[in-house]
C-alpha cells in the first residue's frame, strides 16, 4: 500500500508531539500550562466543529460531555492510585490511557442518547435540549455524593503532558479531517446543506447525525480525562453551560466546518484568555466585541467558506 | 412486462384535506410519463408518496416487486428511485464534483472506518467513485465546472446538475418535478433534448411533473391528469389534448394556440 498524505500528516502531527513533550522540560512550566490549555481546546473544538460545523447540529452540550470523561477517567484513576503510586510510571500512563478511553467511551454514550433526540429536532429546539442535557449530567454529578458532589473531586494524579495532549488533539484532527474528506463524510456536509435533498439521495441522515454526535461527544470524553488529569482537581461548575458556549465560540469564530480553522479559533482565545487574564473583569466584554466585530466583517469564521444559505434568487 | 411502479388506490389526507383520492396509475420500465394537472391537483405530493416523504393514508406502492410502504426515503432511493426538485435543492456549499459523489455515497463498498484507515480497498473505492463521477460530468458537460461551489453555477446547468446528481444514485426510474419551471423557450428546448438523451442513454423510466405542455407532450409517452387529487384522464398526448375533462380542467385555451 503507498503511503498517502492523510497517514503523513498523522505521523507527522504524533511526531511533532513527542518532540514538544521532549522539550517541555526546558520551556517554563507557564508555557507548557498554556500549551496543554490549547491543545485541549483544539480537541474540543475540532470536535465540536464536526456536529455544529459540518453536520449542521447546533449543540450547546460539549461540556455535558466533557464532564462525563472527566469523572469516569478520574475515577479510575483515582480508585488505581494505591496500586499506581508505587508501581512504575510508564503502568500509570497506561492506566491513565485505558481510563481516558472509558471516559470517552462513555462520553460517546452520553452523546448517542442526545443524538437521538436530534433526529427530531432541528435548529433553536435542539439547542435547548442539549443544552438541557449537558445541565442534566451537572446536576447528577453535583447531587452525587460518591462524584464529590458540589465539593467535586482532588487530587487526580497528574498525568497529562504535552505528549497526551497532542498527540489525542492530532488523532481528533485526523479523525475529523478525514471522515468528512471522504464520498462517506461528504454526507455529514450534505446534511447540513440540505437534509430532504440528502435522503433523497440515498443518505442515512439518521445515522449521520448520530454518528457526529456520538464521535463528538468521545473527544469531549478525552478532553475532558486531559482536562482532569492536568488540573488534578475537578469540580461540576467548571462544566456548566458556559463552557460549552466557549466551544460553540471557538467553533463560531474559526468558521463553521472548517479543522483548521477552529484549532486556529481554539489556540487564539486560549491565548487571549491569557493575555486579558490582568483585566480579569473586562475579558468577556472584550470577547464579545471580538465576536460581534467578527461577526459583522467576516461572517463566515476566520478560515469558514460556508456561506449562511442566501435566499435564492427566484428565477433568472 | 410488468410494470416498474404500481400506485394501488393511494389516497393522502391532511387532516380533512384530501390531497390525492384513490389514486390508480403505473409507469412501465423505460417508459416516459407525464404527471399533468392545474395548480394544486397533487402532483408533488404524488412525488412525495412515491419517494417516501409523506406516508399515505392508504393505498399500495409497489417498485420492481418491493412495497415501499413505511419505507423512509433513502431507503427507496436505494431501491432505484431518484428524484429532482420543483425549488432546486443542490447541496450549495459543496462543489459540484461533491455533490455527485455525495449522492453515491448510499451504494459505498466501505464503511466508516475506512474513512480513518483509509488502506487499499478505501483507495480503490474512492479512485472508482471519482472516475464514475467525472464520466456523469463529463456525459453533461459539468466537467470544467467540477471545482465550482454548486450555487455559484447558472440557474439552467444547477438544474442540469440535479439531474445528473439524481443519476448517480443509479436509478431504474427518475423523477422530475419541474424540470421546465423558470427556463426561457430555447432552454426548454434544451431541457428537452436532455431528458431524452437521459432517457436513451441510461435506459431508465422518467416521471415528468410539468406545467409546460409543450415540454410534456414533446417528451412523453403516456400522460396522467391529475385535478383535485383525482386522476381524470390518462392516455397518449394526442387523446389527451383531445379528451373533453382535460380541457375543461386544465388545457383549457392552451390546446387551441398550441
Amino acid at each position: 500500500m503507498k503511503p498517502n498524505i492523510a497517514h503523513i500528516a498523522l505521523a507527522a502531527g504524533l511526531v511533532a508531539s513527542f518532540a514538544l513533550n521532549a522539550i517541555a522540560p526546558q520551556l517554563d512550566d507557564y508555557a507548557v500550562n498554556i500549551l496543554v490549555l490549547a491543545g485541549i481546546n483544539i480537541i474540543l473544538a475540532v470536535s465540536l466543529n464536526l456536529v455544529n460545523g459540518h453536520t449542521g447540529q447546533f449543540s450547546l452540550g460539549h461540556a455535558g460531555f466533557m464532564a462525563a470523561g472527566a469523572y469516569t477517567s478520574s475515577i479510575i484513576t483515582l480508585s488505581l492510585s494505591p496500586v499506581l503510586s508505587t508501581a512504575p510510571a510508564w503502568q500509570g500512563h497506561v492506566a491513565f490511557f485505558g481510563a481516558l478511553l472509558v471516559g470517552g467511551v462513555f462520553a460517546a454514550l452520553c452523546g448517542f442518547l442526545v443524538g437521538v433526540p436530534s433526529l427530531r429536532l432541528r435548529g433553536d429546539y435542539l439547542a435547548i435540549v442539549t443544552l438541557g442535557f449537558g445541565e442534566i449530567i451537572r446536576v447528577v454529578i453535583q447531587n452525587t455524593e460518591a462524584l464529590g458532589g458540589a465539593r467535586g473531586l482532588e487530587g487526580i494524579p497528574p498525568y497529562t503532558n504535552l505528549l497526551w495532549t497532542f498527540g489525542i488533539a492530532t488523532v481528533a484532527i485526523y479523525v475529523v479531517a478525514s471522515l468528512v474528506n471522504s464520498t462517506y463524510g461528504r454526507g455529514f456536509i450534505a446534511v447540513r446543506d440540505d437534509e430532504i435533498a440528502a435522503e433523497a439521495m440515498g443518505i442515512n441522515t439518521t445515522k449521520y447525525k448520530v454518528t457526529a454526535f456520538v464521535v463528538g461527544a468521545f473527544f469531549a470524553g478525552l478532553a475532558g480525562g486531559l482536562y482532569a488529569h492536568f488540573i488534578s482537581y475537578i469540580a461540576p461548575e467548571g462544566f456548566n453551560f458556559l463552557k460549552s458556549v466557549d466551544v460553540v465560540v471557538m467553533v463560531i469564530l474559526g468558521g463553521m466546518g472548517s479543522t483548521p480553522g477552529v484549532a486556529a479559533a481554539a489556540v487564539l482565545l486560549t491565548l487571549m484568555n491569557e493575555l486579558l487574564r490582568d483585566f480579569e473583569q473586562y475579558r468577556m466584554i472584550v470577547f464579545a466585541l471580538l465576536l460581534i466585530v467578527l461577526m459583522i466583517i467576516r461572517p463566515q469564521g476566520l478560515l469558514g467558506n460556508f456561506q449562511r444559505r442566501k435566499r435564492k434568487p427566484a428565477q433568472p | 412486462m410488468n410494470p416498474l411502479l404500481t400506485l394501488k388506490s393511494v389516497t393522502m389526507e391532511f387532516g380533512g384535506l384530501r390531497a390525492i383520492g384513490d389514486l390508480d396509475f403505473h409507469v412501465a420500465p423505460q417508459e416516459m410519463v407525464g404527471l399533468i394537472g392545474p395548480n394544486g391537483a397533487g402532483k408533488t405530493t404524488v412525488f412525495n408518496i412515491i419517494t417516501g416523504v409523506y406516508k399515505p393514508t392508504r393505498g399500495d406502492i409497489h417498485f420492481q416487486g418491493h412495497s415501499l410502504q413505511g419505507k423512509k426515503p433513502n431507503r427507496i432511493t436505494a431501491l432505484g428511485i431518484a428524484r429532482t426538485f420543483q425549488n432546486i435543492r443542490l447541496f450549495s456549499s459543496l462543489s459540484v464534483f461533491d455533490n455527485v459523489r455525495t449522492a453515491m455515497s448510499g451504494r459505498l463498498r466501505y464503511g466508516i472506518v475506512h474513512s480513518f484507515t483509509r488502506g487499499a480497498a478505501f483507495q480503490a473505492e474512492e479512485a472508482r467513485i471519482r472516475d464514475e463521477v467525472f464520466a456523469l460530468l463529463d456525459i453533461f458537460g459539468l466537467r470544467d465546472d467540477a471545482d465550482r461551489q454548486a450555487s455559484g453555477l447558472p440557474y439552467g446547468d444547477q438544474r442540469r446538475l440535479e439531474i445528473v446528481r439524481a443519476l448517480a444514485t443509479g436509478p431504474s426510474l427518475l423523477l422530475l418535478d419541474e424540470p421546465a419551471a423558470g427556463m426561457n423557450p430555447t432552454e426548454k428546448v434544451r431541457l428537452m433534448e436532455l431528458i431524452h438523451f437521459v432517457h436513451e442513454k441510461f435506459r431508465i423510466a422518467v416521471l415528468l411533473v410539468e406545467h409546460d405542455m409543450r415540454v410534456v407532450m414533446g417528451v412523453c409517452q403516456r400522460i396522467v391528469v391529475l385535478d383535485y387529487g383525482q386522476k381524470i384522464a390518462e392516455g397518449t398526448p394526442d387523446t389527451i389534448q383531445r379528451d373533453p375533462k382535460v380541457i375543461e380542467a386544465y388545457l383549457g385555451g392552451e390546446v387551441t394556440h398550441a
